[in-house]
């Protein structure tokens, strides 16, 4: 699984009109073990999971996540933003292993 | 001239190389020690409570919280994953600067714990809404409390969904 892991996506409209509300869709690689389930050899398999996920646009805080070891594996991510102003949404993932990913998209607004 | 510099950069090359052995080292030392480097912020009071009435009042100081028609909760009847189970949260609220949502909770009722993520808004977020997938360990009730600018709590209806194989497999 270690081999497959970060990869961040978001998939959103790249232009909308003002005051309209678009849906950010994000995904990213990561086991999100529990560090409760053995392995085939009866060993505890650490947890590894993704903590928190920071978005911003424009530098500007949007949404705030906190995740537990109860999100699926490979996290699936959908919020909405409204369009005000032109600019960059930024998304940050950080994991208990010191793990760090981030992602962005450009949002025009005419 | 020009091997004083080849030494030098040489030099430099090395103690570069070391620092980041000595990063790596730690790095795989780190995963061993669960939960020993969360994230700053992360909280894990609220994360680690094992039954859903330690959640609940870790999470938002309460056990008990009315059910508002504004707060809906979208999840399958019957899940044959358990170990992803698709869940929208939607919260009617205007989301203006004076009255929005501010946080939402997400909670299944009988996981090992049961606090499953938790959502701070901004009101340019337009929309209080979220799609993702949880686990599910059985079949088992969903449930969404969320908290306005104001700090008022209302919790969606609890939403049963029927799991035919248990997430803690995945």
């Amino acid at each position: 699984m270690s081999d497959n892991i970060g990869n961040p996506m978001i998939r959103m409209a790249s232009s909308a009109k003002k005051g309209e509300i678009i849906e950010v869709r994000s995904l990213i690689m990561n086991p999100m073990t529990t560090g409760l389930m053995k392995d085939k050899a009866g060993k505890l398999i650490p947890a590894h999971f993704i903590q928190t996920v920071n978005v911003t646009f424009n530098n500007k805080p949007l949404l705030d996540i906190d995740w537990s070891t109860a999100v699926s594996a490979n996290p699936y991510l959908a919020f909405k933003l409204r369009a005000e102003s032109s600019g960059t949404l930024k998304m940050v993932w950080k994991d208990n292993t010191g793990g760090i990913w981030s992602a962005d998209s450009k949002l025009t607004v005419a | 001239m020009n091997k004083t510099i080849h030494r030098r950069q040489f030099l430099g090359t090395t103690l570069a190389t070391g620092a980041v052995a000595t990063a790596a080292g730690i790095g795989l030392i780190r995963p061993q020690l669960a939960f020993a480097d969360n994230v700053p912020g992360w909280p894990a009071k609220a994360f680690d409570a094992k039954v859903l009435k330690e959640a609940m009042s870790n999470a938002i100081g309460k056990t008990q919280v009315a059910v508002s028609p504004k707060v809906k909760l979208t999840a399958p009847t019957i899940a044959e994953n358990g170990g992803a189970v698709p869940v929208t949260i939607e919260i009617d609220s205007p989301m203006t600067t004076d009255d929005y949502i501010a946080a939402v909770y997400l909670f299944v009722d009988h996981n090992p714990t049961p606090l499953a993520s938790q959502f701070t808004f901004t009101p340019a977020c337009g929309q209080a809404y979220i799609q993702e997938r949880i686990k599910m360990a059985k079949t088992d009730n969903v449930r969404v409390v969320a908290k306005t600018n104001k700090g008022e709590l209302m919790a969606s209806a609890p939403r049963e969904v029927k799991v035919t194989i248990g997430g803690c497999g995945g």
